[in-house]
């Protein structure tokens, strides 16, 4: 789509775009280019100098066992708070649909974590369930459930999860309620004069016409936990216990800072912007489809 | 409400309170936690029932001083700062671009949407390193710039003001040149009156996005009065030996949630209707 009518200048368009072209230049593509040399590059160990080394530092990353099992935990982790955090929005939403009285109240109650920093997410739920002062770790104590997210992986996978998952309800809660309310009423009163009880309704009708919010809201997800769930696990397990909880995010915050091996670093960056890109496009060939019925 | 039915309309509101009941339990928990002293948070399991210290807890890690709290009345003040500053920032740079992009003819046009367009591929997390080095290079660790100016630039935002200029009528353009207005004036005058509610949902967004940044914050800021607040409580809760006060971490973590979670309540409608719009 083009406007018709324009306005002529020469030098003016480029004055209104000069700052957020030099932005972009010098703190992204500046950034993303280096990250592709250096990927390609080892260093000394005292970064003075470095060398070309090929596809090395990615052959490198690939044989390792520690970063293919971080792309597993990664994974995991991510197809539990996508999928958890789904059903539970889906079923808050569809409730929150059906109700007349109080529905605003619900809203309001539902959407104010969004607000709410990861870090500082992070931060409650290690409260509530760290080890010795947590409550809820206490009651998991008095139920004879041994229950140690410091020394334990599994739990430790629990903890971030329910975190992550806690922060991301309200935002998907938004877009299903949206989503059902977009569905045209008529078909839903067809179907309920043929008979059709409210769960064939939700089977038949409703969710089949969600699935392009679904879909959206998966891809999504996915994007969130991969990326913005750093903080969550920054804040409670730092990648721990062993490398349970060691998502890909924080490896390459590891590699380049507590590491200082640049190379492997880049080549981790590169790697997780090949995902970005995939998951990006993913969701604009989508995203057309996400209002449409 | 296609046909009435108690018995699920019941089972409605019991599964909705308990969604709020457990989204809200640990709001609850961490409030009763900073109104108590650390012996009571300590106390396992701790009461459920405020405690007496509210004003203490508050005006202690407000103040700051002691060993394990930082200023926080210091960190609210950067991290206001840094809200605002992407949010008004991210705003006016985008729609300057977004501007240029739709109302003007130019060699390249499509090139710089393009290049606008790829940053939506590269969150800072994928590439910390490299523009930590480029930060570092121009001089700006721990200051306010380097903690603004590289989360400024936008796609999102520069797409949702192209979006909505292409919906703007080609006659207005038409009147205010008849009219003898220039591009700046018409800008001005009409394109921005125009677009205040797009701005005022976009500035809720920009706002929570600002306030919560955390990984940027952590890796350019190494002195304690440049930390926001989402980064400082991460500095508080205790490794090793020392003993994390909890009343105290709690005391912080509430006002951290405070201002964005205002601003989400008190302004729900554009706060909705940024979050849609921004994804579309």
């Amino acid at each position: 789509m083009e406007k018709r009518v324009v306005f002529r200048h020469r030098s003016l368009p480029w004055l209104l775009l000069a700052p957020q072209l030099a932005i972009t230049l010098v703190f992204f593509f500046w950034p993303a280019g280096q990250a592709m040399w250096q990927s390609f590059r080892l260093e000394d160990p005292f970064g003075l100098s470095s060398q070309f080394a090929g596809l090395d530092n990615f052959a490198d990353l690939f044989s390792s066992a520690d970063y293919l099992g971080s792309f597993r935990t990664t994974l995991w982790f991510s197809a539990l708070v996508a999928c958890g955090g789904l059903a539970i929005s889906l079923l808050l939403a569809v409730m929150a649909d059906r109700v007349v009285r109080g529905a605003g109240i619900y809203k309001t109650l539902l959407i104010w974590p969004y607000a709410v920093a990861a870090a500082v997410a992070g931060v409650l739920w290690l409260f509530l369930f760290s080890p010795s002062v947590g409550i809820l770790a206490v009651y998991l104590a008095q139920l004879g459930l041994d229950w140690n997210p410091r020394l334990d992986g599994a739990d430790a996978m629990a903890l971030v999860v329910f975190a992550s998952i806690w922060k991301q309800v309200s935002y998907n809660f938004l877009f299903f309620l949206a989503g059902l309310q977009s569905i045209p009423r008529s078909l839903i009163e067809a179907a309920a004069i043929d008979g059709a009880g409210p769960f064939r309704r939700f089977r038949t009708i409703v969710f089949p016409l969600l699935s392009p919010t679904t879909f959206f809201l998966l891809v999504i997800n996915f994007i969130y936990a991969f990326f913005d769930t750093f903080a969550v696990i920054d804040v409670v397990t730092q990648g721990g216990p062993g490398h349970a909880t060691d998502i890909l995010v924080y490896k390459v915050y590891n590699a380049g800072f507590k590491g200082l091996d640049l190379g492997a670093s880049a080549a981790q960056s590169v790697i997780l912007m090949l995902i970005v890109i995939g998951l990006t496009a993913l969701q604009f060939r989508y995203v057309d489809r996400k209002v449409n019925y | 409400m296609v046909e009435r039915r108690p018995l699920l309309d019941l089972v409605s509101h019991l599964t909705l309170i308990l969604g709020v009941a457990v989204i809200a339990f640990p709001l609850y928990v961490a409030f009763v936690a900073s109104t108590q002293t650390a012996q009571e948070v300590a106390r396992a399991p701790m009461s459920l029932v405020p405690g007496a210290h509210f004003l203490d807890n508050y005006w202690a890690v407000l103040k700051g001083g002691a060993i394990n709290t930082p200023p926080v009345g210091r960190m609210l003040w950067i991290s206001t700062f840094m809200a605002l500053a992407i949010a008004i920032g991210k705003i006016v740079i985008s729609m300057l671009s977004a501007f240029a992009v739709v109302y003007f003819r130019f060699p390249f046009r499509m090139l710089c949407f393009w290049m606008i367009f790829v940053t939506l591929m590269l969150p800072v997390e994928v590439r910390i390193a490299p523009t930590y080095a480029v930060v570092a290079d121009l001089g700006m660790l721990n200051s306010y710039a380097g903690l603004t100016l590289p989360l400024i630039a936008s796609a999102t935002a520069t797409f949702l003001f192209r979006q909505f200029f292409l919906t703007v009528p080609d006659e207005l353009v038409e009147a205010a040149r008849i009219d003898g207005a220039g591009p700046m004036r018409f800008f001005k005058d009409i394109l921005l009156p125009l677009s205040r509610t797009s701005i005022a949902a976009l500035f809720v967004i920009q706002f929570i996005y600002g306030w919560n940044q955390y990984l940027w914050p952590l890796i350019i800021t190494t002195h304690e009065n440049m930390y926001p607040v989402v980064v400082g409580i991460r500095r508080m809760i205790a490794g090793g030996d020392s003993v994390t006060e909890w009343n105290l971490v709690m005391a912080t973590a509430m006002l951290a949630m405070l201002p964005p979670a205002a601003v989400v309540i008190l302004m729900q409608k554009w706060f909705v209707k940024g979050l849609v719009d921004s994804e579309k």
